[in-house]
């Protein structure tokens, strides 16, 4: 029982990623991202962060995949769409891939981060904490996010929206 | 759930950077070796959510709230992107029949 939970999380998250880059039908691929996001919410949940767990829970798995199933729907795609890349490019792109990850795993070790266990403070990650942090620190940012999202909106609708000329 | 928290706390710092890095890896693997815009697209957000994670991770174990209020800015940050990412996707489909990234390398002018 003892981390258990973790590792298994861990390794369901490892796969689902794995499956969303390796299906060959889009749609699938989406589904897998659904899961995956559920297990990340999950490990949220187990870090005591609740308030992001629920974020997580409602923005990526709601919004952000409900967006990308819906345009892949709208854009009608098949199984057979995909033209494929060359053996040799995509044997090179898990070569370079593998590389990043040894030099990650070595720049890990020179770092003296394995002894730190234990999370420090039991109640940081809830709902009243961080909105109190939120409102006080970070109430600019906060504010300035919200005109993002409209530029954001005004901008995907002009994107999207046909030339009627 | 209040055990299952208190055991998940014996878990070393070192397991959720490598979990981090291992998927962040991934994302990257993705957007190397796929050629449908929205999956590269799929790849970015695994990507950033490497990154959240690992954000969490460290918010948690270091007792420091803004880490995950850090987090919660990139989530709205990337909601706006996605939105106006998938617009461009669209409007690439509309005037080229396909979401084929290779088909892109026109704009190189």
């Amino acid at each position: 029982m003892n981390q258990s939970v973790f590792y298994l999380l861990s390794f369901m998250t490892v796969l689902f990623a794995l499956l969303v880059v390796f299906s060959k039908n889009p749609i699938h691929s989406a589904l897998y991202m659904v899961l995956t996001f559920f297990t990340i919410t999950c490990h949220y949940v187990l870090l005591n962060a609740q308030f992001l767990a629920i974020v997580n829970f409602i923005v990526y798995m709601g919004a952000i995949m409900v967006l990308i199933l819906f345009a892949m729907m709208f854009l009608n795609l098949g199984k057979d769409t995909e033209p494929q890349k060359p053996v040799l490019l995509k044997f090179a792109a898990v070569i370079a891939a593998g590389l990043l990850l040894v030099t990650i795993f070595a720049a890990l070790k020179k770092t003296d981060g394995g002894q730190i266990t234990g999370i420090a403070s039991n109640n940081i990650g809830l709902v009243k904490e961080l909105g109190k942090t939120l409102f006080r620190d970070f109430l600019l940012p906060f504010e300035i996010i919200s005109i993002l999202l409209l530029s954001a909106m005004v901008g995907a609708v002009l994107l999207a929206k046909r030339d009627t000329k | 759930m209040e055990t299952i928290v208190q055991n998940i706390q014996t878990v070393p710092l070192n397991n959720y950077i490598i979990l981090s890095s291992v998927l962040f890896v991934i994302g990257v693997l993705g957007v190397m070796i796929r050629r449908n815009a929205i999956i590269v697209f799929m790849s970015i957000e695994l990507m950033l959510n490497a990154v959240n994670l690992l954000l969490a991770a460290f918010s948690a174990f270091r007792g420091d709230p803004a880490g995950q209020i850090f987090v919660f800015f990139i989530m709205a940050v990337a909601a706006a992107e996605v939105a106006v990412g998938l617009a461009i996707i669209v409007m690439i489909f509309r005037n080229t029949r396909s979401i084929d990234i290779n088909f892109l390398n026109r704009l190189k002018g």
